[in-house]
């Protein structure tokens, strides 16, 4: 037999009567032993009549008026809205397009601006590059440390105390 | 398919209605409104006015509000005709809208709150129009008005989850899938919600229930 708190997913369903003959089975073996699930039963069964005590209010006389007022209010579609089914579709269309032609021109512009700051600079510099006494007397090159061989060249065999003593030349 | 069948489940059905039976041609109604027919959405109002405005009193418990939801509700409907496609039922579309309007404006607290305690006293606009079954004397309308009050408070204490599945099972009588999709849970859950709100509205309202059998008793008829 079921437990109550089984039953009770089931007991609103029976008391409806929109149980299945299996549920409805096993929900009445279940009250014809559980008298306090049988009270709880017969108690929501009154307490449904109790529920239909409660009269209904009926809309005011101006409801249906009221509300065909708002209804002819409501916006009603012309010429263009044949022409443009969407309003808000052809709204985000034409904004994404605008969006398209500003995004083309925007970097088109940037390219010149910058293209021409550019050049500009190298101008500036020119002197200073075409100047070889300049570059041969630049420290700073001297301290770049010195790349490892490229690995075009052909490989050197490998003694065996090279791979302990690592050689530095100076 | 389409949930024609009406369930009697209550006893008392005085003051019922039923929108299962009337659910056939609401998805037809509603192509036609889409096709540009007015008189359909006309029927589809005076179908589902009276529903959508009491289930929206027993979320808000404003009447104000609650037309002013309803309407809201309406208008979106006849907003949303063009994009309509037939993938579920009417009623649950035209119920979810309404439990996000509801739930939202409770939220927003723009309206007057739900959360007063059930001994809270009674609210100027508590008393909406009645359809009396029969004439009362006025000691009687106050009786039946206060236990009417009562169970409106009791229900409106429920949690908001909970709240909307009773209203829809009890009053709109929605299946169970129906009632899940609005509240986007599983069946399972719904039904686990809908026995907790139930289980509490026993409590809550276990002196009109045990009145209730009395009174039927003292009549003479079988509860």
């Amino acid at each position: 037999m079921k437990k109550c708190e089984d039953v009770s997913k089931q007991l609103i369903a029976y008391l409806d009567r929109r149980a299945n003959s299996a549920e409805r089975h096993e929900v009445e073996e279940h009250l014809a032993a559980c008298s306090a699930c049988h009270e709880r039963a017969e108690d929501f069964r009154k307490l449904w009549g109790v529920l239909d005590e409660v009269p209904l209010v009926e809309p005011s006389l101006g409801f249906d008026a009221r509300i065909r007022a708002r209804i002819a209010e409501e916006p009603r579609r012309g010429w263009l809205g044949w022409l443009v089914p969407q309003p808000r579709l052809a709204f985000a269309m034409a904004l994404l397009l605008a969006l398209s032609v500003w995004m083309a021109r925007l970097p088109r512009e940037g390219n010149v601006a910058g293209t021409e700051q550019q050049d500009f600079e190298a101008i500036k510099d020119l002197g200073v590059l075409e100047n070889y006494d300049v570059l041969s007397k630049f420290d700073a090159l001297s301290e770049v440390p010195v790349e490892a061989a490229p690995t075009d060249q052909p490989a050197q065999p490998v003694t065996p105390g090279s791979e302990q003593q690592p050689t530095t030349e100076e | 398919m389409e949930h024609t069948q009406t369930l009697q489940l209550y006893g008392t059905a005085g003051v019922r209605y039923n929108v299962g039976a009337m659910t056939r041609s609401d998805v037809q109604l509603m192509l036609d409104v889409k096709a540009g027919d007015e008189a359909s959405f006309n029927l589809l109002l005076q179908k589902y006015r009276t529903p959508l405005v009491n289930f929206l009193y027993r979320m808000v418990r404003n009447t104000g509000t609650a037309e002013d939801l309803a309407q809201e509700v309406f208008l979106r409907v006849y907003r949303a005709r063009k994009q309509y496609s037939p993938s579920a039922k009417f009623t649950t579309w035209l119920f979810r809208i309404a439990t996000n309007l509801a739930l939202n404006s409770l939220r927003d607290n723009r309206y007057r709150q739900m959360d007063v305690s059930i001994d809270a006293p009674v609210e100027e606009d508590a008393a909406p129009l009645q359809l009396p079954a029969r004439e009362l004397r006025i000691d009687e309308k106050m009786i039946e008005r206060d236990r009417s009050e009562f169970i409106r408070r009791a229900i409106a204490a429920l949690p908001e989850k909970q709240r909307v599945a009773v209203l829809l099972h009890k009053y709109e009588e929605m299946d169970y899938g129906e009632i899940a999709k609005i509240l986007e849970c599983s069946e399972s859950a719904l039904k686990s919600l809908l026995f907790r709100a139930y289980e509490t509205l026993r409590v809550q309202l276990a002196p009109l229930v045990s009145q209730s059998v009395a009174n039927r008793a003292r009549e003479g008829r079988p509860s």
